[in-house]
């Protein structure tokens, strides 16, 4: 393949996407081919050595945030014709629920998996708030004299903050799970788009 | 080896490329490619990453009649790499951990 094949396909391939990282790929990719001519190979052999062009279109759309995505991808690249307009004012009622429904489901997932992470360390906060309470009001009922009230509140005080250390462990490993799974919940969207 | 390990092997790799001297990027790969398989499309992004975070910067120099990007390390990517080595130490420390002996 020749170099001004290997960047128009490459170019065709990242259409939609805004011009200025279009133009930033087809100048680091052509300086890429031109060094590597450089160093003594063939036009086709360097383009062969960077890898089909889809590899290279693919790799870039996924490392693209996920907003410019699907503005480059959902914004059609030529005028719609006539009969598509018609068509899709006459399918809003049909697909508009749809797709609402299919973006607020992912939204409600994605912050359901926040919400759990917030909860579980709200909880490891009131853990940790009751144990010093407890341990702190021991001492006052001990001055006092008033002994049932300071056993219970060193009791509770000591058996919250064992509650919040093992709490704490476990819920920074769940709070990693979670984040993770954000993460490939993004992977996958994109993936939809690619 | 694990895609997330490497990707984060792979920032501080480029940025340890250009440490000592402001590089290109063929010539970026040709030095890392002893240690780690790294091709043009994984560099790309990593350093179009880079450059976001400030942890490079980019000039453009006229070489043979065309334009080639150096890339310059900024003091805060010496910093990613200095945060690297002490995560490195407690990495090993794990590793010791992970083939002690039964």
């Amino acid at each position: 393949m020749r170099k001004s094949e290997f960047l128009t396909a490459l170019r065709k391939g990242l259409n939609g996407l805004p011009q200025a990282d279009i133009d930033a790929s087809i100048e680091f990719y052509s300086e890429m081919i031109d060094d590597r001519m450089e160093d003594g190979l063939t036009e086709a052999e360097a383009t062969e050595m960077i890898g089909p062009v889809g590899q290279v279109v693919s790799h870039i759309l996924m490392e693209t945030p996920l907003p410019k995505l699907v503005k480059a991808k959902v914004s059609p690249n030529r005028a719609l014709a006539a009969w598509e307009i018609i068509l899709l004012i006459l399918g809003a009622p049909l697909w508009l629920p749809l797709l609402i429904s299919v973006v607020i489901m992912a939204l409600t997932l994605y912050f359901l998996i926040w919400v759990i992470v917030v909860l579980l360390y709200l909880i490891e906060v009131l853990l940790a708030g009751c144990a010093l309470l407890g341990i702190s009001s021991f001492p006052a009922y001990l001055l006092t004299g008033n002994w049932p009230k300071a056993g219970v509140a060193i009791g509770m005080g000591l058996i919250c903050a064992g509650l919040a250390i093992l709490w704490f462990s476990g819920s920074s490993r769940a709070a990693e799970g979670m984040l993770t799974l954000s993460k490939r919940m993004i992977r996958r969207i994109k993936s939809c788009f690619i | 080896m694990d895609i997330q390990l490497k990707r984060g092997l792979l920032d501080v790799c480029v940025l340890a490329a250009i440490k000592n001297e402001d590089s290109y990027g063929y010539r970026i790969i040709k030095d890392i490619r002893p240690y780690v398989e790294i091709s043009e499309s994984t560099l790309y992004p990593i350093l179009r990453r880079l450059e976001a975070a400030e942890l490079l910067t980019v000039r453009i120099v006229e070489h043979n009649g065309r334009l080639r990007k150096y890339y310059r390390i900024t003091p805060s990517g010496v910093g990613r790499i200095e945060d690297f080595k002490q995560e490195w130490n407690e990495i090993m420390q794990i590793y010791r951990f992970i083939i002690r002996e039964e």
